[in-house]
């Protein structure tokens, strides 16, 4: 098989995302493609969102999430978009496209690149209102989630 | 003696008012957490950010390591609070 195609992105800009599915979708060999997109929660008054991460670490620890992807399932491409900077409610901060064979890698792989990613990628969020800036707290539920992949076996 | 590129993000810039640092530390200074321990003998935010009361996360050289990871000379060592991107 050939080796995956593995796409890593992260800055300021907007995505499109017919334009990277259709990346993907390029790629020959695939059955399934399942794509993620993570938007900023308009649920808290309207509070823009200002993302800050550790240039260099970010796009390493991506791409090692990516590589673990790729050894546990069989995939023609993943696609990892992350944006930084600040973000207004409602727009687009996170995307992930994981292409595969059958249905259940795309589905799992997606699940488990974003669960690594909430927990290992070097980002953090502060919510930024009239009230002054304030930094959100990791959540312990983001944790769990990351742990499944660790207790269930090779699939 | 050790040298060392210190960098701190998020929470943890905001409250020790700095982004980074080179710093010479004694050569007794092996594993993240004495790293930790001879910070926290500046007293006030140094000491109260690591005290354990608030998680923080540690990486060497851009890859995050337990606070038990010995550190290599002429390290990036970043102090950063748990991650909260996605």
């Amino acid at each position: 098989m050939s080796q995956p195609q593995i796409h890593i992105r992260v800055g300021e800009a907007d995505f499109d995302l017919a334009t990277e599915y259709l990346a993907a979708q390029a790629v020959p060999g695939s059955g399934a493609l399942v794509a993620f997109a993570g938007l900023v929660r308009d649920w808290h008054g309207g509070k823009a969102m200002r993302l800050e991460h550790y240039p260099g670490m970010t796009e390493k620890a991506l791409a090692r999430i990516a590589d673990q992807a790729c050894q546990r399932w069989s995939l023609n491409a993943v696609r990892i978009i992350h944006r930084v900077g600040t973000l207004q409610p409602g727009e687009q901060i996170v995307l992930v496209i994981t292409a595969s064979a059958h249905r259940l890698a795309a589905y799992d792989a997606n699940a488990f690149i974003m669960d690594y990613l909430k927990t290992e990628a070097p980002f953090w969020k502060q919510e930024v209102s009239e009230q002054g800036a304030h930094w959100v707290d990791a959540r312990a539920s983001d944790d769990a989630a990351r742990q499944r992949w660790e207790q269930t076996g090779d699939d | 003696m050790k040298q060392l590129e210190l960098r701190y993000f998020a929470r943890l810039r905001d409250a020790l008012g700095l982004e980074g640092e080179h710093v010479n530390v004694p050569a007794e200074v092996h594993t993240v957490r004495d790293l930790i321990a001879w910070l926290r003998q500046r007293g006030g935010e140094w000491d109260a950010q690591f005290s354990g009361a608030r998680p923080f996360r540690a990486a060497i050289n851009q890859d995050l390591v337990p606070l038990d990871e010995p550190i290599p000379d002429d390290a990036e060592v970043a102090l950063f609070p748990p991650v909260t991107g996605g």
